[in-house]
């Protein structure tokens, strides 16, 4: 099936979200399509799934003019696509998720679902329990269920948007295996849409590079990734260096904390962090960094242990108070947690930074232009947070804390950011470090922990590893101890 | 189909602004037609009806004060994303704490004035209270905790005008002894309205409305009504804050039922809320959740109450009419605001 995308225009306001992009898919081959945060990527993908409508246009299908009004129009035509966050019923079962949208009559034949469904999954090595509800399923295999899903629906185009957000490196592997495979044996059409350029570099065949809405290139694969880069960017950039810094006095010290979930437990963990260090939290998601940062936030009560910070202990203590004496927390779900929808950015501001009863409206305009500008928002302070892009709004996220913190905490700080926006927030959160701020993260990407950390604590199972300089890592060295491979997890971890 | 230049942009909005209220007119005559009735004489009738002498002008006043009052107040629980319908329950609360006062204290008028208010505040107050503390200790959903706070308010109220509060010559529905005259709200001349109602009335209104728009406090409701969860991250103490909004929504509508009793019917009454609870999320529900409308929309539904009962002298029409009226407005406004925001949203999803 050969797709022709012909001048699409997709305004939303003032923003020119697609303006003028034409492109051919053709059966057969992987089609990387990439560019920076809000380029315009997924609203193109969107228009072409069916999931939102064109200004104007041309959508072409093997010479028919085309013109979906609802995703199941798309589907029906041929194509589909997985979306970041999977569109998935998390209670349902994997086989009740499998057979939605798929078995149009009332009573489902549940039977012989479970039969197409165990033997797409056999094609393509995925493991998937059909009784098993969704919600306790990885990104990567809700992923796995969804391909299945759009296969056996009979679909020739697949779109992935960012898939290898959130999912492990074997599956990453089991993934690509599966994308080439399609394209290349089953003759299907591929849009691999991403930011990452190595993964670009690997799996695509043809790219077509966005920015602000225009196609400003394409190539046929190999080009080399510096050449990507200045595709995308205009010129080829290279992550800062971080300037040394001695760090100062302990501010945070964690002394035999004992936390629980309900998949896990950590106990006995002790830390102590300094002011202006970057401590960098690896290791699988779930594995317990994410329990550790949230009970230094103040979020999660501690079973026992204590937290104190510049030497008062802290533990038991409501959340409010922590982020009063200078501990702040910065979610990874922007959206969930991090911002609130239907609010303008200017209205975010008071919440966070100490306000008096009365909001000076006018003086927080001022403050919230002055953010604006200085995080380079693309927005007014009147823009409700929703419409921001992912970009957008992760640099209004970050924009939230109030300066001189003791600690700041951050969840997947650059997620889904390009590799200028990921550059351009680290450069902001070195700068507070100079303040003496403290700063942990999480992080899924290696290169992100190690460029930026002084020191690296890798969690595994619930277990932390004692920390380590940066200094005496490699990526590779790593790696191994994520999966849980090397150096003894040791009592009392403070450096 | 998106407005162009500044003058459809105006249509476009007069448009939806008053395309449910045409269409529940037309709803409401077609059912008029159903009925044998002309169609459109009755809508006339009412606002002649509400309209005809400034005794009547004074009892739209008096209608409108309880509507101003717990419309203000529900939009601030409304704000917080709570679907607080324990109005009704916290009014009767207002009236039974200034009735106690009104029957038991003897002070000088103008501070026993002052003590009644007081008690309304209190009386709704704890009962909105409560219900919060349903809401936010043992995680009942505000409706059912103020389904069951009504009822047990009804129930409260008709025990102690049939029992402690009886009157020597037995007890009715027809409500307790009227209070002692010093503990009557003034009105004005031989009207039934009370002045200070209203301004009470006013000011409930206004500090509402700097509340939500001015106040940290405000900003606060508002985001936890977008997203709870974020706000909390935000650093929002949000159960204090919604134990709050209900504590305020409380002592609004507690302060309605005090007026109703002292300054209305002088007495304590079974239907001493009249409906007013409901009717006020009605005005609330049509202003948008927005202070600044509820005085004009609570206006109108005063005047429809007002002018109604005249349908049934001049017309042998139930005066119920005026409730169907009601709320076909407050539907048509609801499936209207939804229609607009899904031709809206098409173009509005998110871009990236």
């Amino acid at each position: 099936m050969r797709i022709e995308l012909q001048n699409i225009h997709k305004y939303f306001g003032p923003v020119r979200a697609n303006d003028g992009i034409s492109m051919t898919l053709e059966p057969g081959r992987i089609h990387g399509l990439l560019g920076e945060n809000g380029a315009g990527k997924t609203t193109l993908m969107k228009i072409l799934s069916g999931y939102q409508a064109k200004d104007s246009g041309e959508l072409i299908i093997d010479g028919q003019t085309l013109d979906f009004r609802s995703p199941a129009e798309a589907i029906q035509a041929g194509i589909g696509m997985l979306h970041q966050d999977p569109l998935d019923f998390p209670p349902m079962s994997a086989l009740d998720n499998f057979l939605l949208g798929f078995d149009k009559q009332l009573i489902p034949k549940r039977q012989e679902g479970h039969r197409l469904l165990l033997e797409l999954a056999q094609r393509f090595n995925f493991t998937v329990d059909p009784g098993a509800p969704v919600e306790r399923m990885t990104v990567g295999e809700r992923q796995q269920l969804e391909i299945v899903r759009l296969l056996a629906l009979g679909v020739q185009v697949i779109i992935l948007d960012e898939p290898t957000t959130g999912i492990s490196a074997p599956q990453k592997i089991q993934l690509f295996a599966t994308l080439r495979r399609l394209a290349h044996e089953e003759d299907k059409a591929i849009v691999f849409v991403s930011h990452k350029l190595e993964e670009v570099e690997d799996l695509c065949d043809e790219i077509t590079v966005l920015r602000r809405g225009k196609v400003t290139g394409r190539a046929e694969m190999p080009v080399p990734i510096d050449e990507l880069v200045r595709l995308m960017f205009g010129q080829s950039i290279a992550l800062p260096d971080k300037p040394p810094l001695t760090p100062g006095k302990p501010v945070l010290e964690a002394q035999n904390l004992t936390l629980k979930s309900s998949r896990l437990q950590i106990t006995q963990a002790n830390l102590t962090v300094h002011a202006g260090e970057v401590v960098g939290f690896a290791g699988m998601e779930g594995s317990g960094q994410a329990l550790f940062l949230r009970a230094l936030a103040g979020l999660i009560r501690p079973q026992a242990g204590s937290i104190r910070l510049d030497g008062v202990e802290m533990r038991g203590r409501a959340y409010r108070e922590f982020m009063a004496a200078g501990i702040n927390l910065l979610p990874a779900d922007r959206i969930a947690e991090g911002l609130i929808k239907g609010l303008h950015i200017a209205e975010h501001f008071p919440l966070r930074r100490p306000t008096p009863f009365f909001i000076d409206w006018e003086e927080n305009q001022v403050y919230t232009e002055q953010q604006i500008a200085f995080f380079n928002i693309k927005g007014r302070p009147d823009t409700l947070v929703d419409d921001l892009s992912g970009g957008n709004q992760q640099r209004v996220l970050l924009a939230l804390p109030p300066k001189n913190l003791r600690v700041l905490i951050l969840e997947h700080p650059t997620r889904g950011l390009d590799m200028e926006s990921t550059r351009w927030v680290w450069e902001q959160l070195l700068k507070r470090r100079e303040g003496g701020t403290a700063i942990l993260f999480t992080s899924a990407d290696l290169d992100e922990i190690m460029t930026y950390s002084d020191r690296v604590i890798v969690f595994f199972n619930g277990e932390m590893f004692p920390p380590l300089p940066s200094g005496e890592l490699t990526v590779e060295e790593l790696g191994y101890m994520i999966g849980g491979k090397r150096r003894q997890p040791v009592g009392d971890l403070s450096p | 189909m998106k407005p162009k230049t500044q003058n459809s942009k105006l249509w476009y909005s007069l448009l939806w602004s008053l395309g449910p209220i045409v269409t529940a007119l037309l709803f409401t005559a077609l059912l008029l037609l159903a009925v044998g009735a002309p169609p459109f004489r009755p809508f006339v009738e009412i606002f002649r009806g509400a309209l005809e002498s400034p005794q009547k002008w004074a009892d739209v006043a008096t209608a409108w004060v309880p509507l101003a009052l717990v419309g203000a107040g529900m939009s601030l629980t409304f704000a917080g994303g709570l679907w607080n319908i324990g109005a009704e329950g916290q009014i009767i609360l207002g009236a039974i704490f200034a009735a106690w006062v009104a029957r038991n204290v003897m002070l000088p008028q103008p501070l026993l004035l002052a003590l009644i208010v007081m008690a309304g505040l209190l009386g709704g107050a704890l009962w909105g209270l409560l219900t919060g503390a349903l809401r936010v200790y043992a995680h009942v959903h505000e409706i059912f905790a103020g389904l069951g706070m009504n009822f047990i308010a009804m129930a409260l109220i008709i025990w102690l005008i049939f029992n402690p509060w009886k009157p020597a010559r037995g007890a009715t529905m027809s409500g307790t002894e009227p209070f002692p005259v010093a503990a009557w709200i003034p009105r004005l001349g031989d009207t039934r309205m009370s002045p200070l109602a209203v301004i009470l009335a006013v000011i409930a209104v206004l500090v509402a409305y700097f509340l939500l728009k001015g106040t940290r406090f405000g900003l606060e409701l508002r985001a936890m009504g977008k997203n709870t969860r974020a706000a909390f991250m935000q650093g929002v103490p949000t159960n204090n804050r919604m134990l709050l909004a209900f504590v305020l929504c409380g002592a609004l509508a507690g302060l309605a039922g005090a007026l109703q009793s002292t300054a209305v019917y002088h007495r304590l009454i079974p239907r001493i809320s009249g409906g007013m609870g409901y009717t006020g999320m009605l005005v609330v529900i049509l202003a948008g959740f927005r202070p600044e409308l509820v005085p004009a929309v609570a206006l109108f539904f005063a005047v429809v109450g007002v002018g109604s009962p005249r349908l049934e002298m001049n017309m042998q029409l139930d005066a119920s009419l005026g409730g169907v009226l009601e709320g076909a407005i407050v539907l048509f406004v609801l499936l209207f605001a939804g229609l607009r925001k899904q031709l809206e949203g098409r173009q509005t999803r998110d871009a990236s």
